[in-house]
């Protein structure tokens, strides 16, 4: 125990199976829940759609919402959803000292130019001018902000007043690794009190499929579990919308201000192993024995992706491990990319504070009849980056 | 005796190696010698038609082999010229960094010729099922890599040996500087003995244009392209894009003069403050913008009176020079009108998310070398911004402190205090 310790103090969720810590838990636990599947609007693709939300309730102002396309009005959501979790929400002195690191993608373009220029290049060889022609008169001039990076950020400051410092990774879902281990660095060092680290993912977009579909790396044909699509037609991943954002706290500002803590967040671990040159499982095993694993049966909350290389190099890995009980969350989320590591550090907070295990997802995965009292998180890139994280009890 | 920890106890972090690219240039010395002798980079663009662009001037790099091949290939390639001049002047091995990168970069997106490529090898159905289609019959990953976040950061850790998992990150226009606190602060923090922070934009595309034309922030002085960037000019009519990149290498002082390292200044302090007013625009109290400058002061141990220069974010935008202006009179009070004050962007234009660190970058060659380069183009001050803007000529000047400014749009601002000796 230490005054410097991080301490998981709020959670906001979000992903096709509802929002909310405790909504998720309830699904979660309960056996031979169902995923929410959505196969025919980007067939050959199978996605996890976003569930039917009421913005105002986390964005006040509709002129807000009109601001944002539908990532960064996700990503603002599930921020207001962590920060009303942590008792944090409206608290304007806290929120104005909170620090806040954002993993974001971005990239939400009009779908309608967008097809409307590329047909007009079917008759066109002065491509250029045709862009000029067209991008001019036709985008929408608030569109580059409603979709631009940093600006999930931006809109978390508008939105929720929290402005101590605001920051946002980019790169999959190392981003999202790094905006939670960077987070958790900052108040181990003194440097913060209390931060604000997620990200969110919105893959009901043609865009946002092709960002995964030019490296073949989606799984097409008949849904399968996470860890059973070796083998199946296309590469393996499911896409899902969601988010995860989570309030970190030094132990000694949760504890003054009487917060509940759901969990301690202890070594947080980032790996870029080589993959070209074979090296994604050693660097797995590398980064397991970094955390230092407690001795017996472990429960891994897994942010498997399915992509077919780095979802084996993950499996093997565990098989190996005989304590190692995993559970690939994808199988009912989705992949859900920059969030995609803050939900597995969510999902494992979840367990250690209710001190229970989650029931296995699939027929693969085994049984776990141990202790939660520490949970592992990892989340291994589809195509690059690797990140895992142990979770324990407060 | 040296002391290697600062006045809150932490490691001193020193700056042992610097890498430039600009429209001025490759390298510090040619980019040094034209910014000093007040010569601009911008020039009309080429790369691209500009027909039906109510801007036609840029400050666009068009010398690399990579400037017309996108701007995944050509940010990735300003990052490594700038780099390997940095870890070279380091004296440190090319290949084996041995510290954490952190890279500031655009978000990426799919290059609009390879948008056209995918669409035209299919035919039939609708554009969005068509590209994925021809995507998932694509048997190379080049295409592919040019639209991750992450893919730029990961082959410069590959190509300089760096540690970890590199961070990519964006803070807009303060993307930079938020690059160089990342790797001060991981030195801080004791993480690591010493850190790459490259700032690298080559994303001035077409519709990188448009659409901050479609937001009125560009300049549209397209007659005499050299004279467009005027930053606290009373006629400023808008920033004027451009590309670039800077690298840095930070490193513990102790490590570096073990290692007998030549120390090229001081990275003293960093601070940030987040605006909540705007997606473009600063709170009208300036508040954020004050704070960041204060927290970066209070981060360095000095005072609003150990500040011997600063470099300005200067967009030539009428609303941030006006706001910077704002800004500094309130930290610096009436002493702001005698603190030479210029602006880079006056002749190189607003390199976005490189921005922060080639400013950081110019400022520790501004106290190495005793001379301040100028804020050009100032033929019609602005009489509501009284300031020494280094107007037009450089100036010979003892400088021992800078202080560097970077506001993002999103509300993002962080500011860097440097010091010529440790100290």
């Amino acid at each position: 125990m230490n005054a410097h310790d991080v301490v998981i103090t709020g959670i906001g969720l979000v992903s096709s199976l509802g929002e909310g810590p405790e909504n998720h838990w309830r699904k979660l636990t309960t056996p031979g829940v169902k995923p929410v599947l959505e196969a025919e609007r980007f067939a050959p693709y199978t996605v996890h759609p976003l569930p039917e939300i009421d913005w105002n309730l986390q964005i006040a102002k509709r002129g807000d919402q009109r601001q944002m396309e539908t990532w960064q009005r996700l990503g603002t959501y599930a921020a207001g959803l962590a920060l009303d979790d942590a008792g944090m929400k409206t608290n304007e002195a806290l929120c104005a000292t909170m620090d806040m690191v954002v993993a974001a993608g971005g990239g939400e373009r009009d779908v309608a130019v967008d097809s409307d220029i590329l047909a007009a290049s079917e008759q066109r060889s002065d491509r250029d001018v045709l862009l000029n022609e067209k991008l001019t008169t036709e985008l929408r001039p608030t569109l580059f902000l409603a979709q631009l990076s940093n600006l999930l950020a931006g809109n978390i400051s508008i939105v929720h007043k929290v402005t101590g410092s605001s920051r946002t990774f980019m790169g999959e879902e190392g981003a999202g690794v790094s905006a939670i281990e960077t987070a958790a660095a900052r108040i181990r060092s003194g440097q913060s009190t209390h931060m604000l680290a997620g990200g969110a993912f919105q893959t009901e977009h043609a865009d946002m499929l092709l960002g995964y579909e030019l490296g073949g790396y989606l799984h097409r044909g008949d849904w399968k579990p996470v860890w059973q699509r070796q083998g199946a037609e296309g590469g393996g991943v499911v896409t899902g919308s969601g988010g995860a954002f989570l309030v970190l706290e030094s132990r000694e500002h949760a504890e003054k201000r009487g917060s509940r803590i759901y969990a301690t967040l202890g070594p947080v671990l980032s790996g870029r192993s080589r993959r070209a040159r074979g090296e994604l499982k050693a660097g797995i095993e590398a980064l397991l024995d970094e955390a230092r694993l407690p001795n017996g049966e472990l429960l891994a909350i897994s942010g498997a992706s399915g992509s077919h290389k780095a979802t084996a190099a993950e499996k093997a890995v565990f098989d190996a491990v005989p304590g190692i009980a995993a559970r690939g969350f994808s199988t009912l989320t989705g992949h859900m990319k920059e969030a995609q590591f803050p939900f597995a550090v969510a999902l494992a907070a979840l367990a250690v504070h209710h001190n229970a295990a989650l029931p296995p997802f699939e027929a693969s995965e085994r049984a776990f009849a141990g202790a939660t009292q520490t949970v592992l998180a990892t989340a291994i890139g589809y195509h690059h980056f690797e990140g895992m994280a142990l979770v324990s009890a407060p | 005796m040296t002391k290697f920890t600062d006045h809150l106890g932490r490691p001193v972090v020193a700056v042992t190696g610097i890498g430039l690219v600009t429209s001025l240039g490759k390298g510090k010395a040619e980019n040094w010698a034209a910014l000093t002798a007040g010569q601009s980079g911008i020039h009309p663009i080429t790369r691209f038609p500009v027909d039906h662009l109510n801007t036609r001037i840029s400050g666009m790099v068009d010398f690399l082999p990579s400037s017309s091949k996108g701007a995944s290939a050509l940010t990735y390639e300003l990052a490594e010229t700038a780099a390997h001049e940095a870890v070279a002047e380091a004296g440190i091995g090319l290949e084996d960094f041995g510290g954490p990168l952190f890279l500031a970069s655009p978000p990426m997106e799919l290059d609009w010729h390879d948008r056209f490529a995918l669409y035209n090898s299919g035919k039939e159905t609708p554009a969005p099922e068509r590209l994925l289609e021809v995507a998932r019959g694509l048997n190379s990953l080049d295409m592919f890599e040019t639209s991750q976040f992450g893919s730029i950061a990961d082959r410069l850790a590959d190509r300089f040996g760096t540690t970890g998992l590199p961070i990519t990150l964006s803070t807009a226009c303060a993307s930079g500087a938020t690059a160089i606190q990342l790797g001060v602060e991981a030195i801080r923090r004791g993480e690591a003995k010493r850190a790459l922070s490259i700032g690298a934009d080559g994303s001035a595309t077409a519709e990188a244009l448009i659409r901050f034309s479609l937001l009125s922030a560009l300049s549209t002085s397209n007659d005499v392209p050299e004279k467009a960037s005027k930053p606290f000019s009373k006629d400023r009519d808008g920033f004027v894009l451009a590309e670039g990149s800077a690298a840095l290498v930070l490193e513990s002082l102790e490590a570096a003069l073990a290692r007998g390292a030549t120390v090229l200044g001081i990275l003293r302090g960093c601070g940030e403050k987040a605006d909540d007013f705007h997606r473009t625009r600063s709170k009208p109290d300036g508040s954020p913008a004050i704070a960041a400058v204060r927290a970066a002061l209070a981060d360095a141990g000095l005072s609003e009176d150990e500040i011997d220069y600063i470099n300005a974010h200067g967009t030539s935008t009428p609303e941030n020079d006006k706001m910077e202006h704002m800004s500094l009179s309130t930290v610096f009070g009436e002493r702001i009108s005698r603190i030479p004050i210029s602006s880079n962007k006056s002749m190189i234009g607003h390199t976005l998310s490189a921005a922060g660190a080639i400013e950081a970058a110019f400022s520790l060659m501004t106290m190495r070398e005793g001379i301040i380069p100028p804020t050009i183009n100032y033929d019609n001050p602005d009489p509501a911004i009284a300031l020494d803007v280094v107007p037009n000529v450089k100036r010979q000047a003892k400088v021992g402190t800078v202080l560097s400014n970077s506001f993002g749009f999103g509300g993002q601002n962080t500011c860097l205090v440097m010091a010529r000796e440790p100290g």
